[in-house]
C-alpha cells in the first residue's frame, strides 16, 4: 500500500509543479515545467504495467509472477523523445531570446509591455 | 505467404533518402535536390501501387520483424490509409517542386533532410497499426517540422515557433497519458487488440476507460487545431515559409485521420460503455472552430494568414462531417478530405508568389502597383479562393454539397447547415475584400508605377497551378472519387475486418 501511495503521490506533486511551471510566462520555467511534466509521465507509464516487486521481467520455467517488462521500453522510447526536446527546446529558447531580446514565451518584451499599460492606463 | 513488403516501402524510403541527402548536400547540392526529388516521386509510385492493391477490399498486414501481432508492430494498408499516402505523396511532390524552383532549399543547410523526414512520419502515422508507433511517428514529424518551420529563420519565426514547439511538446505529454492510461486498462496497444479487449472490460475500469478515449481524442483535437485547440496554428503557419506551410496542410489532417482511425475501431459501437464517448464533443468543437477559422479569413491582413485561416476553417467543416458518425457523412468527409489539403496547399503557395512579386507590399492585403504576373495570379488567386470558401464549380461546392446531403435527420442538423453556409458567405466576403484590394485597386492609385520584383527564376507558377488542376480534376472525377470514398467508409464502418486482418480469424466474437 505504502508504495502505491508513494508513487502516486510523486507522480502527483511533479505533474502539479510541471503544470504550474507550464503557465509561466518565461521560457526557462517553461522547459522546467516541461521537464517535470516528463518525468511524472515516465514514472506513470511505468506504473501502468502494475507495480511487482522482486519478479523476473523474462519467462521461465520456474517463475511464477512477471513483472511487465513493456512500459521500460515504452518509458525508454519516452525518455528519449523527451531529453531530445527539451535540448531543441533550450536550443530555441536561447536562440530566441538573442533574436528578440525577450524570454517571454509570446515574444513580447517586457519594456513593450509596460509601454503598452503606461499607454492605456 | 510471402509477406507483403510493399507497405513497408512508404516508411523506407525516405528513411534512406533523408541521410543520403544530407550527406551529398555537402559535396554536391544538385545530387542532393536530385535524391530528395527521387525520393518524393518513387514514394508516389509506392502509394499509387498501394492503393491499386488496395482496390480489393482486403486489409493488409505487415508484421515488422515477423513478430506476430498483438506482440509486434503491424502496419496495416486499407482504403484509408492508401488514400493518405497518395495525397501526402502528391503535394510532397508538388510543394518540393515548388521549393527548389523558388530556391527556398536553399535558404537554410537541412530543407531536404527534415523534408524527408517530415514524409517518414507522415507516412508512418498513416501506416501503423499500434498506438504507440503512432506516438513515436507523430513525435518523428514534429521533429522535422520545428526545424522546417523555422527554416529560413527571421525573429517573428522564432517568436511563433517556441510557442509552437511548447504546444506540442505538451501535446505528446497528454498523449503519453492517454497511451498509459489505455495500456494500463486493456494491457496492449495494438488497436485491433484494444478493440476487442476494450468490450470486455470490467464495469469498474470503464470511468478511467472513458476518460482516457477523451484525451486521446483531445491530443488528436489538438493536432487538428480544432477549437478551443487552434489557436497555436494561424500563429506558426502565418509566418513560416509559405512553401512549408502548404506541406504541413496535410499535418492537420494526420489529427483527422486518427481520429477516423480510432474511433470507430477502438471506441466504435463494440466498445460498451465507452461506445462513441468523443461523439458528444467533436460536433460542436467543430462547429464552432469553423465559424472561428471562416471568420479568421474575413479579418487576416495578409494572403498568408488568411491561409493559415482557411486551414483551420476546412479542417473544421472536414471534421464536422466526420463527427456525425455515419458512412454516408464519412464519405462525404473523404471526399473533402483531399479538397482541403489541396485548396489549402494552393492558396499557401500563391501567397509565396505574391510575396516575390510585390517587393515591399508582400502579401499584405494593400493596394499596390502593378506587378508581374498580375492576371495570371490574379485568375489562380479567384480559383483557390472559389475551392476554399466552397462555390461551384470546383470541388469545394461538391465536398459540402455531400456533407450537407448526409447531415439529414439530425438534432444538430439545423447548425450544420447554418454555420456550413453562413461560413461559406464569410470566406467568400473575405476573398473578395483581399482580392479586390491585392489585384483591382492598385492601377487606380498608383498609375503606372511597377514593384520590385524579388523573384529572380521562372517556374513559381507551376506548383500552384499544378495543385489547382488537381483540384479541377477532383471535381470532374467526383463520380470515381465518391465511389473510392464511399469503399473507404465502409472499411471504416465495418473494424471486425480490420481486426480479424490483423489478430487472425476468431479474434472477433
Amino acid at each position: 500500500m505504502s508504495m502505491e501511495l508513494l508513487v502516486a503521490s510523486a507522480i502527483a506533486v511533479l505533474t502539479a509543479g510541471g503544470i504550474y511551471l507550464c503557465l509561466r510566462a518565461r521560457t526557462f520555467q517553461v522547459v522546467l515545467g516541461l521537464t517535470f511534466l516528463s518525468y511524472a509521465i515516465n514514472v506513470f507509464l511505468f506504473a501502468m504495467g502494475r507495480l511487482v516487486v522482486g519478479s523476473p521481467p523474462i519467462w521461465s520455467k520456474t517463475a511464477t509472477t512477471y513483472t511487465d517488462p513493456l512500459p521500460q521500453a515504452l518509458v525508454l522510447t519516452a525518455i528519449i523523445i523527451t531529453f531530445g526536446m527539451t535540448a531543441l527546446v533550450v536550443t530555441l529558447a536561447l536562440r530566441s531570446y538573442l533574436e528578440i531580446g525577450s524570454d517571454q514565451v509570446d515574444g513580447v518584451a517586457d519594456t513593450e509591455r509596460d509601454e503598452d499599460e503606461a499607454h492605456r492606463g | 505467404m510471402t509477406p507483403f513488403h510493399l507497405a513497408m516501402l512508404p516508411v523506407l524510403i525516405p528513411a534512406i533518402v533523408a541521410p543520403l541527402a544530407l550527406l551529398a548536400m555537402r559535396r554536391r547540392r544538385i545530387v542532393g535536390v536530385g535524391l530528395s526529388v527521387a525520393g518524393c516521386l518513387a514514394m508516389l509510385a509506392v502509394a499509387l501501387a498501394l492503393f491499386f492493391t488496395a482496390q480489393d477490399g482486403a486489409v493488409r498486414v505487415y508484421a515488422l520483424g515477423a513478430w506476430p501481432p498483438p506482440f509486434g508492430i503491424v502496419l496495416v494498408v486499407d482504403r484509408l490509409t492508401t488514400i493518405m499516402l497518395v495525397l501526402a505523396a502528391i503535394l510532397a511532390t508538388l510543394v518540393m517542386l515548388h521549393a527548389v524552383l523558388t530556391g527556398l532549399d536553399r535558404k537554410g543547410w537541412h530543407f531536404h533532410p527534415m523534408f524527408q523526414f517530415q514524409l517518414l512520419g507522415l507516412n508512418g502515422a498513416f501506416l501503423t497499426g499500434d498506438l504507440f508507433n503512432l506516438f513515436v511517428f507523430f513525435e518523428v514529424l514534429l521533429i522535422a517540422s520545428y526545424g522546417l518551420m523555422l527554416h529560413g529563420q527571421g525573429a517573428a519565426r522564432f517568436k511563433a515557433g517556441v510557442q509552437y514547439v511548447i504546444v506540442n511538446v505538451v501535446g505528446s505529454t497528454l498523449f503519453l497519458v492517454a497511451l498509459g492510461m489505455l495500456y494500463g486498462l486493456t494491457g496492449t496497444l495494438n488497436m485491433a487488440d484494444m478493440a476487442v479487449r476494450v468490450a470486455t472490460l470490467p464495469p469498474g475500469d470503464q470511468g478511467l476507460l472513458r476518460a482516457a478515449a477523451l484525451l486521446l481524442v483531445a491530443v488528436f483535437a489538438l493536432k487538428a487545431a480544432l477549437a478551443p485547440l487552434h489557436l497555436w496554428l494561424p500563429r506558426s503557419y502565418a509566418v513560416t515559409a509559405p512553401a512549408v506551410a502548404a506541406l504541413f496542410a496535410i499535418m492537420t489532417k494526420v489529427g483527422v485521420y486518427s481520429i477516423i482511425r480510432v474511433v470507430p475501431l477502438v471506441f466504435g459501437d463494440d466498445a460498451g460503455a465507452a461506445a462513441w464517448v468523443p461523439a458528444p464533443w467533436l460536433l460542436p468543437a467543430a462547429l464552432v472552430s469553423a465559424w472561428l477559422g471562416f471568420a479568421g479569413i474575413f479579418v487576416a491582413r495578409d494572403v498568408r494568414e488568411q491561409a493559415a485561416y482557411a486551414t483551420v476553417g476546412s479542417t473544421s467543416v472536414l471534421i464536422v462531417a466526420v463527427s456525425m458518425w455515419t458512412q454516408d457523412a464519412m464519405a462525404a468527409a473523404l471526399y473533402y478530405l483531399p479538397h482541403s489539403i489541396l485548396a489549402g496547399a494552393s492558396l499557401f503557395l500563391i501567397a509565396d508568389t505574391l510575396d516575390r512579386r510585390r517587393g515591399t507590399y508582400g502579401c499584405n492585403a494593400t493596394p499596390s502597383p502593378r506587378f508581374r504576373d498580375q492576371e495570371g495570379l490574379a485568375g489562380l488567386f479567384m480559383l483557390a479562393a472559389i475551392a476554399l470558401a466552397g462555390l461551384p464549380p470546383l470541388s469545394g461546392f461538391i465536398g459540402k454539397l455531400l456533407i450537407l446531403r448526409t447531415s439529414f435527420g439530425y438534432d444538430a442538423t439545423p447548425w450544420i447547415w447554418a454555420t456550413i453556409l453562413g461560413t461559406t458567405l464569410i470566406g467568400i466576403i473575405g476573398f473578395a475584400r483581399t482580392g479586390s484590394a491585392i489585384f483591382w485597386k492598385g492601377a487606380s492609385e498608383h498609375g503606372d508605377a511597377v514593384c520590385r520584383d524579388r523573384s529572380k527564376r521562372r517556374g513559381d507558377l507551376i506548383a500552384p497551378a499544378a495543385l489547382l488542376t488537381l483540384l479541377a480534376a477532383l471535381t470532374l472525377g467526383a463520380g470515381w472519387v465518391t465511389a473510392q470514398t464511399q469503399a473507404a467508409a465502409a472499411q471504416i464502418f465495418a473494424p471486425e475486418r480490420y481486426i480479424e486482418a490483423v489478430l487472425g480469424k476468431g479474434a472477433v466474437r
